[in-house]
């Protein structure tokens, strides 16, 4: 040990985790942070990784790599001397030593403990069998995936934040699971009763079984964990245990070298402990009768402590309010400050609404806001924790206050959000248009500009997808140096109309057509809008199926022409193959179309069919009528339209298929092509639970089972994510036509022009599709009976006709006369 | 200044709201005839100055076209885009003589002289 040759005073970190690193991190940072040499000791083998998203890892959605925050390279460039795999067994207060399992001994100026927490465990038998595992490092990730794909049944005990994390993320690796919990709700600590009980009738429709109430008595198995008996008599079997009940401070270290410990190791405001040498962040540490779990405090802490640690005496660690979120997809939970009313001068109130599965409650003391637990809608959350940290007098607020901000201070979500402050100039807003934080504000400030739309407009943000206008609209209001404009969301700025008013005019005042349409609302534009043209030709062809003559002048080239343009001006060509069957007289076709016309490229698309891209527009009409004689027809792969029903093989190939899904996916494709739709439609037919055909993120999917057809609606697999609902189970054929057609009607008379199901779904509730579609069987027969109606009109091949020379003037190009 | 006029067919030939390209280009670009419902013709070079998308298959309203492939919005008489965007499409002289519409090209030196 070479320690004379380096003036630096020596600061040795014991825990390599996102506390201890983080305050090397700030210290870092600091002016004099590089006063010290480093020497950091982990117990784990691996460098420092984010230990929130473990459960990340385990849903699949993340690997082990993109959890790491510092690499080794990281270590080195910073000269930063790590030892992993190598846990510290004392320190020696007296020499100012410390001494490592593997021998090291290193002697410290400034000492950090960051030795985080462990995980509880019940006092029970069986706990040391294979098969049983803790859910709190990568080797506890490691054996819980190496068990599911092995074994099939999971139990997870604890209905906490981490156990529900758990017990998703077993279930996404095709476990099955039950979580047994020891208290009446889930999450009590974080959620009152009825946020909790909601949140377990939604996991328990995702297929996680719950055991309330339930005291788990042992861990039985003979050479690995073979199940869980519980107090009441209960038993569940189990290949894997998980033990999720909680965590306490690992304080081993400390209390053995005597520093002074309760629950966790003690530090004063300034994070050092009862020795002024020995600091001490994390999981580990009691602040003020005080313990850890989440890591905003850490954050906290860690900045407090690296400037200490740089010699800046005057910072102060305060314990903030504290959000807790759960980290399941679809399953929105927030929770802050009290989750109840603690005493009778407390108030609560409370917004329920059953249909939308939305429940949202806040408590006030004394005139303040002092805790809000929501579920269902979690946008305000923010919010709310900001009006409980600023101890803000709510009490003019109190009647709107519950439904949220937009309606407690109309306009108000204009005024300065604090978040944006602190977001860095680069941090990427539009992942579509790659624009960031720095340039929106900088447009915004440099430009006067006060609406989304402005905004969008300048910089493209938000322009794409959508998927970060909250985001904008909060920069807008950050960052605006000038009144913003608050705007109803019209159908486009020809109008003052919302696509609702005008779907409903249509109907009740018998408009017909555009024009119609256009003077009843007073349009502004006397022949509209690129974009309310399009909306309104969709409306009137799905209010007057057979009678309003569709606008071409009114589409968008692709559906003009049939054929998807692409970035060069040429066109792509994908024929229909029902349910993704083909036959080797298409594929022929396929392939001489393909030479004789040079198309460059040829692709399989994600939808089961084949794509010709790079056609000249001049020979659509020829290659259409090539196809054509193969039997060959339009795919609408360029329409907002019904694209593909992508299926499996079924039971006539599969061993596992339960139902003919091939077949069922050409029935509905026959009963479906050539519809119009407000966006894009895709469908799905799976043959078993095993789900090849992703049923579960189209717009509508079934999967088969032995006992008949689960249908499940609002899926996608775009720009975000989102697993279908389920809708219903049905035992026939006959039943999934039904149920499909009326659901594609409901959607195509409901939902807004470019809207998918997803957001539609999403913004109705699945409750209300279920009481259109499943409470009203007449009503289900009347919106099937209207789609077929409707169908009766468009299922005629667009390409057939073009070929024979329909619109001709779409695919030639004017001829110069005279001399040209 | 002179124009070299040339006939490009009868208004028909291009649909009301619609656009039509010509089989010949200027200066190597393409050529686009436009005709709003107002049966205003125009003609542009058919690029819009974004991205180059092929304006002649955008929808008209007016007397703008919106280019298919990101929506800038272009206007007929001057070719501008329309703010915020920022760009021009080069505009050609186009008259209809007796329902026939004819380009102006402008005179090369060899035919002028």
């Amino acid at each position: 040990m070479n320690m004379i040759a380096d003036p630096r005073e020596h600061l040795v970190v014991i825990g390599n985790g996102m506390a201890g690193m983080r305050t090397v991190e700030e210290l870092l940072k600091q002016p004099l942070g590089r006063r010290y040499r480093i020497t950091v000791f982990g117990a784990e083998p691996h460098v420092n990784y984010n230990r929130i998203l473990l459960s990340s890892v385990l849903a699949g959605d993340k690997s082990v790599d993109e959890i790491v925050i510092n690499s080794r390279e990281w270590y080195e460039e910073n000269g930063i001397r790590l030892y992993t795999g190598d846990a510290i067994k004392a320190i020696d207060r007296e020499a100012k030593t410390v001494a490592a399992a593997s021998g090291l001994k290193f002697s410290y100026h400034r000492l950090l403990i960051a030795t985080g927490s462990r995980p509880l465990a019940p006092p029970i038998p069986g706990l040391g069998l294979p098969g049983v595992c803790a859910f709190r490092d990568i080797a506890d990730v490691d054996k819980m995936l190496s068990a599911a794909k092995t074994h099939k049944r999971a139990v997870v005990i604890g209905g906490g934040l981490l156990g529900l994390e758990a017990a998703w993320g077993l279930k996404q690796r095709g476990m099955s699971v039950a979580l047994v919990h020891l208290m009446p709700t889930l999450m009590e600590r974080q959620l009152d009763a009825p946020a909790g009980q909601l949140l377990q009738r939604d996991l328990d429709r995702r297929g996680i079984a719950f055991f309330t109430n339930a005291q788990t008595e042992e861990i039985f198995g003979t050479e690995r964990a073979e199940g869980v008996q519980l107090a009441d008599g209960r038993s569940i079997p189990a290949d894997l245990v998980v033990l999720a009940i909680g965590i306490r401070p690992n304080i081993d270290l400390a209390r053995a070298a005597g520093l002074k410990v309760n629950r966790g190791i003690e530090v004063y405001d300034d994070m050092r402990t009862s020795d002024p040498d020995i600091f001490a962040v994390g999981e580990c540490v009691e602040h003020r009768g005080q313990v850890f779990g989440l890591v905003a405090p850490l954050w906290d802490q860690a900045k407090v402590c690296a400037a200490h640690l740089a010699g800046d005496e005057t910072a102060v660690f305060a314990s903030q309010t504290l959000s807790t979120s759960l980290k399941i997809t679809g399953v929105d939970v927030f929770s802050a400050g009290a989750l109840m009313a603690a005493d009778a001068a407390d108030d609560e109130i409370t917004l329920r609404d059953e249909s939308r599965g939305l429940y949202k409650k806040i408590v006030l003391r004394e005139g303040k806001l002092v805790g809000a637990v929501l579920y269902g809608d979690v946008a305000d959350g923010n919010w709310y924790v900001k009006l409980m940290r600023d101890k803000a007098d709510v009490s003019a607020l109190r009647e709107r206050l519950v439904f949220g901000r937009a309606f407690a201070e109309p306009g108000a979500e204009l005024a300065a959000g604090s978040e944006f402050a602190s977001m860095p100039d680069d941090t990427q807003i539009c992942g579509c248009n790659g624009v960031c934080k720095g340039t929106i504000v900088a447009a915004i400030r440099d430009k006067k500009l006060a609406s989304l739309s402005e905004v969008r407009a300048h910089t493209k943000a938000s322009a794409s997808c959508g998927q970060c206008t909250n985001l904008v609209e909060g920069l807008l209001a950050f960052a605006a140096v000038v009144d913003v404009k608050k705007v109803k969301k019209t159908l486009c700025e020809c109008t003052e109309a919302s696509h609702d008013e005008v779907r409903q005019a249509i109907l009740a005042q018998n408009l017909k057509s555009m024009e119609a349409i256009r003077a009843a609302f007073s349009w502004k534009k006397k022949e509209g809008c690129h974009k309310c043209r399009p909306a309104l030709n969709y409306y009137l062809l799905c209010a007057w199926p057979g009678e309003y003559r569709d606008d071409s002048r009114s589409r968008f080239v692709n559906e003009r022409v049939h054929a998807n343009i692409q970035k060069d001006g040429t066109y792509s060509v994908v024929p229909r193959m029902w349910g993704g069957l083909t036959t080797p007289k298409e594929l022929h076709a396929i392939a001489s179309v393909a030479e004789k016309f040079d198309i460059p490229t040829v692709k399989v698309t994600g939808g089961q069919r084949i794509d010709l891209l790079g056609v000249k527009k001049e020979d659509l009409p020829a290659v259409w009528s090539d196809l054509g004689k193969a039997g060959l027809v339009s795919g609408h792969a360029y329409g907002k339209a019904l694209r593909t029903v992508k299926t499996c093989v079924g039971s006539e190939w599969c061993r596992f298929g339960t139902q003919d899904s091939t077949g069922l996916g050409v029935k509905i494709e026959k009963m479906c092509w050539g519809s119009w739709m407000p966006h894009k439609v895709k469908l799905a037919v799976s043959g078993c639970p095993r789900n090849c055909a992703e049923a579960t993120i189209k717009d509508l999917g079934v999967v088969c089972v032995e006992a008949g057809y689960d249908i499940m609606v609002g899926g996608n697999g775009g720009v975000e994510v989102r697993v279908t609902d389920h809708l219903v189970r049905v035992a026939t054929e006959e039943e999934v036509l039904e149920h499909t057609g009326a659901f594609l009607q409901l959607y195509r008379e409901e939902a807004h022009y470019l809207e998918r199901t997803a957001p539609w779904v999403a913004r109705v509730s699945i409750a209300y599709v279920k009481k259109r579609i499943l409470d009203d069987p007449e009503g289900r027969r009347a919106l099937h009976a209207r789609f077929l109606h409707s169908q009766s009109f468009v299922q005629d091949d667009p390409w057939n006709k073009r070929a024979k020379g329909a619109e001709a003037h779409e695919y030639s190009r004017l001829p110069a006369l005279a001399d040209a | 200044m002179n124009y070299d006029w040339k006939n490009v067919g009868p208004l028909e030939n291009i649909p009301v709201q619609g656009a039509r390209r010509l089989c010949f280009g200027h200066q190597g670009k393409p050529i686009a005839i436009f005709r709003t419902i107002e049966d205003g013709v125009f003609a542009l070079i058919d690029e819009c100055p974004h991205k180059q998308g092929p304006l002649s298959e955008g929808i008209i309203c007016g007397d703008t076209v919106t280019c298919p492939l990101h929506n800038w919005v272009i206007g007929l008489k001057d070719g501008r885009a329309l703010a915020p965007d920022d760009g021009g499409a080069s505009t050609l002289p186009v008259r209809v003589v007796n329902g026939e519409i004819e380009l102006g090209l402008p005179l090369t030196v060899e035919k002028a002289a």
